[in-house]
């Protein structure tokens, strides 16, 4: 985005870097445990199965393509195009689910691939903004989605893809499963592997990760190629739970949620710094916050504006955390 | 030669857009069809023209659409409680708020433009469900209230025109505008020099929220309605238009003309497509595209130019 200007250390910001560790590096743990503990004593029958299933099934596609989203945060970029690629690849599904629901997955997952090479090209070969490559992909993308698939929502018919969206494993749902499984996967790659160090210091400072001679273009191809796969998952997820194919709605404004959740789980947006754990929290948060609220009654336009107002307190607690560190 | 394809480049390739259609269309270059065509694009014309500037201080306003919406729907609400000023006022009042808001918190809370207006966009949507009670009320605007006059093709044209020129001239020849380039070119540089980096970044935050606001008005005076569901993604098409147009996401440059060619390119596509009868979505295919063409090109430009001058400056 804007270039991160160099903020005047004044006397408060160094007495901040004094007073330990930012709030901002637990709050959204802090958040998250303290809604919880509300929603037991308040919410009726929050603590029920059912409920903790709903709320955990309907976090999952927010989750997914956030992971995706936080990678490309900590490359110092932004990842627009997401909700489009879900609807292209919900829009391929059914036109591949004559070869078995695999097949269709499979399309489903390389178009998102496609989708990331594009924008990593853009951004890495022709030295694009972020914003304005992934701003492109979601603008077309979403028209591409919605020519591939005629303009119509299709039934899904295919067991086997119901069944993903549907069946339970030992009481917790299959999209949760697939969704812990990428988590897992995700912060392995961050916090365990090589490209994952490379990862955090293109984005930390790409210049100097040039000239340590890291393969910065290949990272940033493949941050991107991960963006688009993942959010091919999420297209897929979601298809198979709603159990039809919507090019129109699917993942409409989907990529804001997602920035949501990566930076109110402390992932700063100038880079850097990827936080897994705390991108699960964030979803979390904002999914329970929603919840919660309409629970109550409270609506639907009001829990927006809330919505709003936490984003806008979580990213002002960070930036005060990010003077001081 | 470079710097002149760099900034008027969308206007070359609306020239040719306009004469492939004039030329293959007989309906196309017709007096009605490009009426139609330049009432349409009015409301998006307004609202880059705020996006414009915010863009050349280096932030960005994401919250145009749904503010543009917003005072649509305040505009129907005050024209049918309060008449002509009701209608004019509480929109404009509202939306200037937001956008007085949003620019004390990137100016002074010095958080990214990026999330404040993110914040901006989820809010006046909430608080447009909030006024329309969920969605389900839709204010009219009374037949017999003066804001319907506004609403004729000329007199919107006209405002848009009014508003590009005062825009144009301040950008150009005021040291408001000046100070523009100079906080998108380098803000560190801007301050150590003295400019009211803070209260400039403030009015250029308000004058967007305005601008969306006054364009949310011209749409309801139009329409004759608040409407609900309209200018989602608006902020997504202001961005592209003035990009299209030349200014340069990185701050620092841009001009109101590159982005109302911009508008205009962006208005021509959607009418050849219709002419064309080709599915309607294949119009934002087409937008991607000429947005990802332009970026392309211009970047190779920019750098074109870099080398260029290094060559100049660099004899030995």
């Amino acid at each position: 985005m804007t270039a991160e200007t160099a903020t005047p250390r004044s006397a408060q910001a160094r007495w901040r870097a004094r007073t330990g560790p930012p709030l901002s590096a637990y709050g959204v743990y802090v958040a998250l445990l303290l809604l919880v503990v509300v929603n037991v004593v308040v919410t009726p029958s929050f603590l029920s199965a059912a409920n903790l299933r709903l709320q955990l099934v309907q976090t999952v596609p927010v989750l997914v393509v956030a992971l995706g989203m936080a990678l490309v945060i900590g490359t110092e970029g932004i990842d627009l195009s997401v909700g489009s690629v879900m609807a292209i690849a919900a829009a391929l599904i059914p036109l591949y689910l004559g070869y078995g629901a695999a097949t269709a997955i499979v399309v489903s997952l390389v178009a998102g691939a496609a989708a990331g090479l594009l924008s990593g090209s853009l951004v890495t070969f022709a030295g694009i903004q972020p914003i304005v490559a992934t701003l492109a992909l979601l603008i077309g993308g979403r028209g591409l989605a919605i020519v591939i698939a005629h303009g119509q929502l299709k039934q899904i018919y295919n067991p086997q893809l119901l069944a993903l969206g549907s069946d339970n494993v030992a009481g917790v749902p299959l999209t949760v499963l697939v969704a812990a499984v990428l988590v897992v996967a995700v912060g392995l790659l961050v916090g365990r592997t090589t490209f994952g160090r490379q990862l955090v210091a293109v984005g930390g400072n790409r210049k100097a990760a040039e000239f340590a001679g890291l393969p910065v273009r290949r990272v940033l191809l493949v941050v991107y190629m991960l963006s688009g796969v993942l959010a091919a998952v999420a297209g897929v997820l979601a298809t198979a739970r709603l159990n039809s194919s919507d090019p129109s709605n699917l993942g409409q404004l989907i990529e804001l949620s997602a920035i949501t959740a990566v930076v109110v789980g402390g992932t700063p947006l100038s880079g850097g710094r990827v936080r897994v754990v705390g991108t699960v929290a964030g979803a979390l948060l904002m999914q329970l916050i929603t919840a919660t609220l309409i629970a109550h009654n409270v609506p639907a336009s009001v829990t927006q504006m809330v919505e709003a107002a936490i984003i806008a307190v979580a990213v002002l607690l960070q930036r005060e955390g990010r003077a001081g560190a | 030669m470079i710097a002149l394809i760099q900034r008027h480049g969308a206007l070359a390739v609306l020239v040719v857009l306009l004469a492939v259609g004039g030329l293959s269309f007989d309906t196309f270059l017709t007096p009605y069809s490009l009426t139609n065509m330049a009432v349409q694009a009015t409301f998006l014309a307004v609202v880059a023209l705020g996006m414009t500037m915010v863009i050349i201080t280096g932030g960005i306003d994401l919250s145009v659409g749904s503010v543009y919406a917003l005072a649509g729907v305040l505009a129907a609400y005050g024209s049918a409680r309060w008449g002509l000023a009701g209608g004019l006022l509480l929109p404009l009042a509202v939306s200037g708020l937001i956008g007085l808001t949003q620019g004390v918190l990137v100016a002074r809370g010095r958080m990214a433009p990026f999330i404040v207006t993110l914040c901006g966009l989820l809010f006046a949507r909430g608080l447009l469900q909030l006024v329309t009670v969920e969605g389900s009320m839709t204010y009219q605007v009374p037949d017999s209230s003066a804001l319907r006059t506004v609403g004729q093709g000329t007199v919107l044209v006209a405002i848009a025109v009014v508003c590009y020129l005062l825009g144009g001239a301040v950008l150009q020849r005021t040291p408001f505008g000046m100070r523009l380039f100079a906080i998108g070119g380098n803000e560190d540089a801007a301050s150590l020099m003295g400019l009211p980096v803070a209260r400039t970044k403030v009015s250029v935050y308000l004058m967007s929220g305005l601008l969306a606001g006054l364009a949310g008005v011209m749409q309801t005076a139009q329409s004759g309605s608040g409407v609900t569901n309209i200018g989602v993604g608006l902020e997504l098409s202001a961005i592209a238009a003035a990009v299209i147009g030349g200014t340069m996401l990185t701050g620092g440059s841009g001009a109101v003309s590159g982005t109302l060619a911009g508008v205009a390119l962006l208005s021509v596509i959607r009418e050849l497509i219709n002419q064309l009868g080709i599915d309607s979505n294949m119009q934002n295919v087409v937008s991607g595209a000429v947005l990802i063409i332009v970026v392309v090109l211009q970047t190779l430009l920019t750098r074109a130019r870099r080398r260029a001058s290094e060559v100049e400056h660099v004899p030995q």
